[in-house]
């Protein structure tokens, strides 16, 4: 599992996110997009970038990091090499979903919202991806996959912990 | 000369292989030596059949379904680019009786057109509303929309066209429209459909909202979790600036509107219009008390429309052929077409427009063709997490807003979800209380701690506390969440926990735990 808390190990903090924020700073409220723009850069939202956005967009501390802990999708240390995210919502229980999601935490070795021991994946649990008429569904670094029983839940272990 | 292959680039598609049969049909046409034009449409909606492609023929066209890539060889033998037979060959897809029974206004275009051709936009229709509001003065364009009866399509079902009367009335320097495209509930795609389907007319019907009510700029607020729909709707942004459809002078009307794509990061509850009007702004997506309205102080303090994307996306078609041609559907003071969304445990799942007024069961039964898994039905939930749900014995329910309600249940954003008879109704109100928990913002304390004594409560009845007391203590708590919630997210939790205890009993009784735990 990703230790938590710990300071994360990136090089160039302070320059990498400034160049975010000037790609964001003439948007109205840019702090979601620079916070996306951040996670894009180093896979989470390191702690040595939160002053440098709250001195740009003069904020405190403070008021940066509670807008990030708001949201579900903004993490402080980096997600294993793959993300599984498992829908775990209505549509896809009616069609055998919970089956789907402990067979991943079999496969994976992690609960939801952990890293494997071998840092290849992070499972995440996910409430719809608008794939419910392709139920139960599942998405793999960005990619969709509907329509998934056990063995096509398999195939996707296969491919990411290879 | 070269035929015209339609491979849906849908998320619903690509989810189940269409990229794999694209990719199979171009090899296959290069190996021989065919010439074919490959077009990523979106989908039609028939879920069940995708990949679903379709080829132009003379005759006009022509569906194959459920089509894999393992199958393209075999296609190109039996001559498919001539519409040859084939076991997997549907025919005309407008004759398939799922499409044929249906009434596509907002969804004409849907699965028909290549999403990002503006010609093709225009060609079927497109941009024929926003010429004609651009000739008349806001009051008109309000009025008609008004006359047309349309009403939110993101749960709350207000009427469009006072909200925009609110916002043209309201003095501010500047004006936005903001478009909801949050769609986090479940078993509902529609939003997602059109925006990777036919994004211009949403653009159209967000540029027509701005002329109607004196705003300049647009933001579509997007979940993170459609990447393929945030891809297309910022391409054809791109694609409707260029060709002045957006920018400083619209239609080269002297009228300025814009639009940007703004990606939300997660949270349910930001759904809630005045929780995404903070999280826009940048602040954390707590919602806000009303008074103000939006339409008076919304987004940075300025008058604001908010809708949602089927809302925003029906308006060209009430503008370009009237608001008597589109209230003319429905039932009652639902008019119009309603996109309903038909997920999880069913035959023939996907996307059904129809007017107002057919029932749950018509539905269920008839469209959907009931349950993949063979078995009998037992509940449907409809309107998403917040929804009722409801049992065979309330199948008469007709589409429709007031009707849903004196059935203590609610439309919402038109999505259905059918369980068959293995499902445990214990667990679907405690997954109820559990969703309300995970996504409650906070702010009010029966939500944020309601939601989770409410698991409690349904774990005491799992591990076999005396149902009564329990059952009574969960009536008791959704009380305080219903008249204790600022929003609907801890207001409404009681309805899917209330209508599965009122509705299946039985599963709420220690037998029945006695039972499972063998
Ligand atoms: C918890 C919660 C989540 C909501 N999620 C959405 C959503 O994802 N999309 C949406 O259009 N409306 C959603 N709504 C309804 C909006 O608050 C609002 O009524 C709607 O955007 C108004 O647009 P309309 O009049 O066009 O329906 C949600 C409401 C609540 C309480
Ligand atoms: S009901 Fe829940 S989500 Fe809605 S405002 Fe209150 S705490 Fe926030
Ligand atoms: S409920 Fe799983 S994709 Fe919608």
């Amino acid at each position: 599992m990703q230790p938590s808390g710990t300071q994360t190990d990136f090089e160039d903090v302070a320059a990498r996110v400034s160049a975010v924020i000037a790609e964001n700073a003439h948007l109205e409220g840019p702090l979601l997009p620079i916070l996306h723009g951040v996670q894009g850069e180093f896979g989470c939202v390191p702690q040595e970038a939160l002053p440098v956005i709250a001195d740009a967009l003069n904020l405190s501390r403070a008021e940066v990091h509670g807008v990030m802990s708001f949201y579900h999708d903004f993490r402080a240390n980096p997600a294993g090499r793959h993300i599984v995210r498992v829908c775990r919502a209505e549509a896809c229980q009616s069609m055998g979903g919970a089956r789907i999601a402990e067979l991943a935490k079999v496969l994976f070795n992690a609960d939801f919202g952990e890293t494997s021991a071998d840092g290849s994946v992070t499972l995440e649990a996910v409430y719809c991806l608008g794939l419910c008429a392709c139920a139960p569904a599942v998405m793999v670094d960005g990619k969709v996959v509907g329509r998934v029983d056990a063995g096509r839940m398999e195939d996707i272990a296969g491919e990411v912990l290879a | 000369m070269s035929v015209t292959i339609y491979v849906p680039g849908d998320s619903g598609a690509l989810a189940v292989g269409a990229d794999e049969v694209a990719a199979a049909i171009v090899a296959e046409a290069r190996e021989r030596g065919l010439a074919v034009d490959l077009v990523r449409n979106g989908s039609r909606g028939l879920y069940w059949l995708e990949p679903m492609v379709e080829v132009a023929t003379p005759q006009g066209r022509i569906a194959y379904g459920l089509v894999g890539a393992e199958d393209v060889e075999d296609l190109f033998d039996a001559d498919f680019l001539s519409g040859g037979e084939h076991e997997l060959r549907l025919g005309a897809p407008e004759e398939l009786p799922f499409l044929k029974r249906q009434t596509r206004l907002t969804f004409a275009r849907c699965g028909v057109v290549d999403p990002l051709s503006l010609s093709d936009y225009e060609s079927h229709g497109g941009l024929a509303g926003l010429r004609r509001a651009l000739g008349m003065t806001p009051g008109e364009i309000v009025q008609e929309v008004t006359d047309s009866g349309l009403r939110g399509r993101g749960g709350a079902g207000f009427p469009t066209g006072i909200k925009w009367k609110t916002v043209l009335d309201a003095p501010g320097p500047r004006k936005y429209i903001v478009c909801n495209a949050d769609e986090g509930d479940s078993g509902t795609f529609a939003d997602r459909m059109i925006m990777e389907g036919d994004p211009f007319v949403l653009i159209e019907g967000m540029a027509i909202a701005g002329i109607a009510t004196g705003a300049t700029k647009g933001f579509v607020y997007l979940r993170s979790e459609y990447p393929h729909a945030i891809q297309v709707m910022d391409e054809a942004i791109r694609i409707a600036r260029k060709n002045k459809v957006l920018g400083g002078s619209v239609l080269g009307s002297g009228q300025a509107f814009d639009i940007e794509v703004r990606v939300g990061a997660g949270a349910y509850v930001c759904g809630e219009e005045t929780s995404l009007l903070n999280s826009l702004e940048g602040k954390r997506g707590v919602v806000r008390a009303k008074p103000p309205l939006p339409a008076h102080k919304g987004l940075f303090g300025q008058p604001t429309v908010i809708n949602n994307v089927i809302s925003l996306a029906s308006v060209p078609v009430v503008l370009e052929k009237g608001a008597a041609h589109y209230r003319d559907f429905g039932m009652g003071r639902s008019r119009g077409t309603i996109p309903i969304q038909i997920a999880g445990n069913v035959k023939r799942g996907g996307l059904f427009e129809a007017g107002f007024g057919m029932t749950l069961g018509e539905l269920v039964d008839e469209i959907a063709g009931g349950t993949a898994s063979g078995r009998p039905v037992k509940a449907v939930q409809v309107g998403g997490p917040l929804g009722a749900y409801f049992p065979r014995e309330l199948f008469d329910t007709p589409f429709d807003y007031e009707a849903f309600a004196a059935r203590d249940g609610l439309i919402g954003h038109a999505g259905i979800v059918v369980f068959d008879d293995t499902a445990d109704m214990l667990k679907q109100a405690r997954f109820a209380f559990e969703f309300c928990a995970i996504e409650s913002c906070g702010k009010c304390t029966p939500c944020r701690i309601g939601a989770v004594r409410g698991v409690e409560v349904m774990d005491a009845i799992a591990h076999g506390a005396p149902p009564e007391a329990q059952v009574a203590l969960a009536s008791d708590l959704c009380n305080t969440m219903k008249f204790g919630s600022l929003c609907a997210l801890g207001g409404f939790t009681p309805y899917p926990v209330m209508s599965a205890i009122r509705h299946f009993p039985e599963d709420f009784k220690p037998a029945k735990m006695a039972e499972a735990a063998e």
